[in-house]
């Protein structure tokens, strides 16, 4: 069972509560609903459990036409339509126009795959509901074939959700849940190491201070995430700015070079400025 | 001996199901989790727990069934307000001064006298050493340092002392009862809306097309339907001035909220209750106003309505012509609104002011009677119950 065990990979850092809902989940063989501020790696998740228990990944994306139907299988009523005004012999076969969807691909593989539900709020309501079934037996009826499609492994599910729609209970009873919070300073650091292990140690320090500097600023609309800060490092590296630049002990230069990457509406641009230039005439 | 913690759960709202207990049994079977009580504690949060508002309280219940202590505390003292303990100082003190206040007595000696200190604070306390507050010697408190301190409100484990991951109570902000952000209002919000199908046919509809085809004898006959839109008619009325000035960004950014969740949204402001006209630019509130009447004439009876006010007035503005405090009505507050719950049967209120303290007002429970007991508080829990009163039909 100990090779089974996630423990975050080279690239990801798990923190404990994660690795347990993570194993928890994979050992039960439930789905787990993962949730959690934008940006904070809630759909890498999946791809790096894939990795780290070297199983093979299906990510199915969720979008607000999406219908559960379509995870199973579809029907491709017009393509028969169309062959059968053709004359195609294929016609007589219902079978030939039966879609395969991402579930049915992952209940098809030889080994246990992980699938990524992405975004499954941006669906309709009534979309996890119309799983149940599946996610709890893994297994589906094709009506047009008259088949049982079973699973042959069950599948690592794995959920994300940006909490724009409230799931239903039945839904989430048969799921583990984990809310993965914002990273504290600490498990930052781990993270960035992890992305740039080059990184000089006084810009590392420099950099994180200066995004939780932004990040404590009241009333921000949208306030820079993990994500972004990988970004922001990324250019910092690139442009090869120096450490001492992004120190704001000096009042006049608190505005952290390439600013665009952390704040991302103009409104949140606007309030940092002028807070800036409230401090400037207090320091004078 | 977990089906005492799985009841305490049921106890404190956090919704857990006899399904999520034996998952939880399963995997405890299963050796998902070790032998420590921090592996014990996620595991548990992760399969007990669906919700990030529940976490604070499923902390709460934790942290209580596993040692006694908290629940003791909120039975002593209730919520002490965050403020008192906002952090502005830290303390560091040498190796001396922590000898020098290494005890003050047992754990019982302890609680006792933070019984009594609590009676007789008021106010918001930092350093010193008696009263609780942050960042002095006082064993009460957070970012302080006293070996034997009782740490209140403090994140984080600042001098490494023993403090549970639970007792962190981290996730304090997503209990649904208490933060209410611009977010977290449109979410509420969504329950309102209503897809309907209206305008143009412009979208295939593959079901019937296919139905149509086949009676057709196979040739193609297209259908179209119109594309689905949200159809939910929102009046929405602001109470400005006054009392509500403590609530106004509250109000504005419910109102920056809902602007982008309906296809018809009106809003107009009024001042403390309903008269004969309503205004919709606040800066030009004496030289443009709109007739109330005006309003119910042109808006149909299946929009909804959503007042928003602290409902705290005089009753004389309600019950009587003329007790208006900017001017002379003719009519009385409670005519008018009566007039306007006549034509929109489906209306709430959202009241700033927190429940508890709506029964020391007298005009709030006037208002209350008004609006048939459609009163809500205007937290994120509040505002879903009105959003599910809203969607009942009359």
């Amino acid at each position: 069972m100990s090779e089974n065990r996630f423990r975050g990979t080279d690239t990801y850092v798990a923190t404990n509560d994660l690795m347990m809902a993570v194993n928890a989940a994979v050992t039960l063989g439930r789905p787990l609903l993962v949730k959690g501020e934008p940006g904070t790696g809630k759909t890498q998740l999946a791809e790096e459990i894939a990795t780290a228990l070297s199983r093979p990944f299906i990510q199915w994306h969720i979008k607000s036409t999406t219908k559960a139907q379509q995870g199973l299988y579809e029907y491709d009523a017009v393509a028969r339509l169309r062959d059968s005004q053709l004359g195609d012999e294929r016609v007589h076969d219902i079978a030939n126009y039966i879609l395969k969807g991402r579930l049915w691909e992952a209940f098809e593989y030889d080994v246990q795959p992980v699938v990524l539900i992405d975004e499954i709020d941006k669906a309709d309501i009534e979309f996890p509901n119309d799983l149940l079934q599946e996610l709890d037996r893994m297994e589906f009826f094709v009506y047009e074939t008259k088949q049982v499609i079973n699973a042959k492994h069950r599948p690592i599910i794995v959920i994300t959700s940006n909490n724009e729609k409230e799931l239903p209970d039945a839904f989430l009873r048969r799921c583990f849940f984990h809310y993965i919070r914002f990273p504290d300073r600490g498990t930052m650091t781990r993270i960035v190491r992890v992305h740039y292990p080059d990184l000089k140690k006084n810009l590392l320090d420099e950099a994180l201070r200066s995004f939780f500097e932004v990040r404590e600023v009241p009333g921000l609309k949208k306030k820079p995430s993990t994500s972004e800060l990988l970004d922001w490092i990324k250019l910092l590296v690139a442009e090869d700015i120096p450490a001492d630049a992004l120190r704001s002990d000096d009042p006049r230069k608190i505005i952290p070079p390439l600013h665009g990457a952390l704040l991302k509406n103009e409104q949140d641009v606007h309030l940092f400025e002028r807070l800036v230039f409230l401090n400037r005439r207090n320091a004078r | 001996m977990l089906v005492d913690f799985f009841y305490k759960l049921r106890e404190v709202d956090v919704p857990v199901s006899t399904t999520e207990y034996l998952t939880l049994l399963e995997a405890l079977s299963q050796r998902v989790a070790d032998y420590s009580v921090d592996e014990f504690y996620y595991l548990a949060r992760a399969t007990l727990v669906k919700d990030e508002r529940h976490y604070d309280r499923f902390d709460k219940a934790f942290g209580a069934y596993f040692k006694g202590l908290e629940e003791l505390f909120d039975a002593v003292i209730g919520e002490i307000p965050l403020e008192w303990l906002r952090r502005q100082t830290e303390l560091r003190l040498s190796e001396e001064e922590k000898q020098r206040i290494e005890s003050l007595g047992g754990w019982e000696k302890l609680m006792q006298t933070l019984r009594e200190r609590l009676e007789q604070q008021e106010k918001r306390h930092q350093g010193g050493s008696k009263w609780i507050g942050t960042g002095g010697t006082s064993p009460f408190g957070g970012y302080g340092y006293n070996s034997e301190g009782v740490r209140i409100g403090q994140e984080g484990s600042r001098n490494r002392r023993a403090v549970k991951v639970w007792d962190k109570r981290e996730f304090r902000n997503l209990d649904d009862t208490v933060e209410l952000g611009t977010r977290n209002i449109k979410l509420a919000l969504r329950r309102l809306r209503q897809f309907a199908r209206e305008g143009a046919a412009e979208e295939l509809d593959l079901d019937h097309t296919i139905h149509a085809t086949a009676k057709n004898a196979g040739l193609l006959d297209l259908k179209m339907i119109p594309e689905r839109h949200n159809a939910a008619k929102v009046l929405l009325f602001l109470d400005v001035g006054g009392s509500m000035n403590d609530h106004v960004r509250i109000c504005e950014e419910m109102f920056s909220a809902s602007r982008s969740e309906f296809k018809h949204l009106e809003y107009f402001y009024f001042h403390n209750c309903v008269y004969e006209t309503v205004w919709r630019d606040n800066r030009r509130r004496h030289s443009e106003q709109m007739s109330t009447l005006d309003i119910i004439r042109t808006y149909g009876s299946d929009h909804k309505v959503v007042l928003v006010g602290d409902a705290s007035m005089s009753p004389y503005e309600i019950m009587y012509p003329g007790g208006g405090v900017e001017h002379m009505n003719a009519e009385a507050g409670i005519v008018w609104m009566q007039r306007l719950l006549a034509v929109y049967p489906r209306a709430i209120w959202l009241n700033p002011v927190a429940e508890p303290y709506w029964s020391y007002t007298q005009s709030i429970e006037m208002i209350q009677e008004i609006m048939d007991q459609r009163m809500f508080p205007l937290t994120l829990e509040g505002l879903d119950k009105g959003m599910r009163a809203l969607q009942r039909s009359h």
